[in-house]
């Protein structure tokens, strides 16, 4: 790595934390809202429930906060979500029946969400990277391809991994260690994990550089075609780890699976302060954007505050106020 | 139009009817959750017997995601196929009426099935479930087996004219006894947001003695969260439409879920099969015909139960 390439988040750092309150802010002010509105916000099961179902899109959101940090966008995780999980419940199903309820059945199965999602994301990589299609084209074709192929594995209905095999698998989501729930857990790792390599790795920097200058990156021997291919591949393989978690939920894969997530997803990057041209990456601000929106849908749940038609209004207006925070206590870009 | 009348004793199953060359197209949703994904199994296999039974009768079947796309189809179907019979389910009724009129008024036999067009009189055959009923029927259950003063939390579909009009007739029925509903919310007939909204619920009330889930997709989303939330056998979950999981629990005496209301998807079935009696002029098949929705219970589960169907 170059000295030019290595000073620019450096440079920046200073910025940074101004910049960041925004999302924290609003973040802040739910929770608030939240804990006036309803005595139950605060309880165990409401905040565990909050953050475990936050952590499908947390864990994806992370993955794109790369693809997006370095120039790209990916519209296919919702697609490829459902499409990953109907693939690991027809394997799980045909190895439960040679295997039995076993441990070995859950582990491959696990593999083979993560190793299908891997695939996935390398296919958007490579048509963005080698064949230098739009990541646009490119992942809203994919994204139609994964919707209509779990829609065709299914049949057109659901899904439905085994009786006793689902209450086998079931402890992935529903269980966890000292009270916090595994969805949690991984979420959080993925999230640390994330914003060390965003932070502190070349990977990271090299990621930010290409988004922020294609040429200039170029130019200072950054491997922009491989590094591009590593971020959609990266967020295929959460993809598919997001579907390890996803699926002992409710054991269940249809072509209702995983809709919209790509949009909540991106809304959350841009929320938490990546910027959608590129260029720049916030990994925890990705994760307080995820839990904004999670938030939102739950603090709705719990009152009757307004009409339920209105809820996507509401959603909206909450987006908009994050950023437009952001952007007025940060200096313009 | 032409049609030749050939004369033959082809008999199936329970509609015999005269050969004629003649092409239905058939646009429906495609399969964007349980119960349309069953619509299109029944109309995939009705379609194949027909086609089966009457070489000479050909089907032009499509699947959309939206309105726009389903009016496209529609036009292809009459510029490029010249098909004489239509059977439609209108992705919505409103942008649909007119393309739709238009193909009514150039002589072709329309069909319209279970979402009625903004406008009386254009079709010849109109085939729906009665979603008034639906509610009602749910409704009615829990007025006559719920203890007084107990109380409800609904879900509801994705807010539509179907939506509005089960709620209403569950309302209806409700009226004048002592239950209370707690919460209505929308959970847009998808497991993932009923397992939520479910969660929700439980975290907001301590008090449920009974869920109307609407619809089967958001009683299993219901049914997850309140096992996880360790309430199972607090509440019961009413669903809706005969998913045969649901209809294998009311069968084997589940206590949770005691009872479903049917919205059969294979109406599409029986718009279809209509369409090729009424279009051919076997036999007069103008009108409406309204499929009431009825209470499944364990004593009549049996005969609700598909095995393959996968819904």
């Amino acid at each position: 790595m170059t000295d030019a390439t290595a000073k620019k988040p450096a440079a920046r750092r200073s910025s940074v934390n101004l910049q960041a309150i925004g999302p924290v802010v609003a973040l802040i002010v739910l929770v608030l809202i939240g804990i006036s509105l309803s005595d139950n916000f605060l309880s165990y099961a409401n905040v565990t429930n909050v953050l475990a179902r936050s952590a499908f899109i947390g864990i994806i959101a992370v993955g794109m906060t790369f693809v997006i940090t370095a120039g790209g966008l990916d519209l296919s995780v919702g697609s490829m979500a459902a499409f990953v999980a109907g693939v690991m419940i027809i394997a799980m199903n045909a190895m439960t029946e040679r295997m039995g309820v076993t441990l070995p059945v859950v582990l491959l199965g696990m593999l083979i969400a993560l190793f299908s999602g891997f695939a996935a994301g390398m296919i958007n990589g490579l048509l963005i990277t080698r064949a230098g299609i739009e990541a646009f084209i490119v992942t809203l074709g994919t994204m139609g391809i994964y919707r209509s192929l779990i829609t065709w594995l299914a049949d057109g209905g659901t899904l439905s991994i085994g009786y006793q095999m689902g209450e086998f698998y079931r402890p992935v989501y529903y269980g966890g260690i000292a009270g916090i729930s595994w969805p949690i857990i991984v979420f959080a790792l993925v999230a640390i994990i994330g914003e060390i390599a965003m932070r502190h790795t070349a990977f990271g920097r090299h990621c930010a550089a290409i988004g922020s200058n294609e040429k200039v990156a170029r130019y200072s021997s950054v491997a922009v075609l491989r590094v591009r291919l590593i971020t959609y591949a990266l967020l295929g393989l959460l993809v598919g780890l997001a579907v390890v978690m996803y699926v002992p939920r409710l054991g269940s894969a249809s072509s209702a699976t995983g809709l919209l997530w790509e949009l909540e997803a991106i809304a959350a990057v841009i929320i938490g302060g990546t910027l959608l041209k590129g260029g720049f990456g916030r990994v925890w601000g990705t994760v307080v954007g995820v839990l904004i929106l999670s938030l939102i849908g739950n603090i709705l749940n719990l009152t009757d505050f307004v009409s339920p038609y209105l809820n996507g209004a509401i959603q909206g207006v909450v987006i908009i106020l994050a950023v437009v925070l952001q952007r007025n206590t940060g200096p313009a870009r | 139009m032409k049609i030749t009348l050939v004369a033959t004793t082809a008999l199936a199953g329970a509609l015999a009817l005269p050969a004629f060359a003649q092409t239905i197209g058939v646009s429906i949703p495609a399969a964007t959750h349980g119960w349309a994904g069953a619509l299109n199994y029944h109309a995939e296999r009705t379609v194949e017997r027909l086609e089966e039974t009457y070489p000479d009768m050909d089907f032009v079947l499509t699947t959309t995601s939206d309105p726009g796309t389903q009016v496209s189809d529609l036009e292809d179907m009459v510029a490029t196929r010249g098909i004489d019979a239509l059977v439609v389910l209108p992705f919505e009724s409103e942008p649909l009426t007119g393309p739709i009129q238009r193909i009514a008024e150039s002589g072709t036999w329309v069909t319209v099935v279970d979402r009625g067009l903004a406008q009386d009189g254009i079709e010849d055959l109109y085939v729906a479930g009665d979603n008034m009923s639906f509610g009602q029927t749910a409704g009615q259950y829990f007025v006559d087996n719920l203890d007084s003063g107990a109380k409800l939390v609904v879900m509801r579909g994705i807010p539509s004219t179907v939506d509005n009009e089960r709620v209403e007739g569950f309302e209806a029925a409700l009226e004048g006894s002592d239950l209370e509903v707690l919460a209505m919310d929308h959970a847009n007939w998808n497991r993932d947001n009923a397992f939520t909204l479910m969660q929700d619920y439980l975290s907001r009330f301590s008090e449920i003695d009974a869920v109307w889930a609407a619809d089967d997709d958001q009683a299993v989303g219901a049914l997850a969260a309140i096992e996880q939330a360790g309430r199972s056998g607090e509440m019961i979950v009413v669903g809706g439409a005969g998913m045969k999981e649901m209809v294998d629990r009311i069968r084997n005496g589940d206590e949770t879920v005691p009872v479903n209301v049917t919205y059969p998807p294979s109406m599409i079935s029986t718009a279809i099969e209509m369409t090729a009696v009424g279009a051919s002029g076997a036999a007069p098949m103008t009108g409406e015909f309204i499929i009431a929705s009825e209470l499944i219970t364990q004593d009549n589960a049996e005969d609700y139960y598909f095995e393959d169907s996968p819904y």
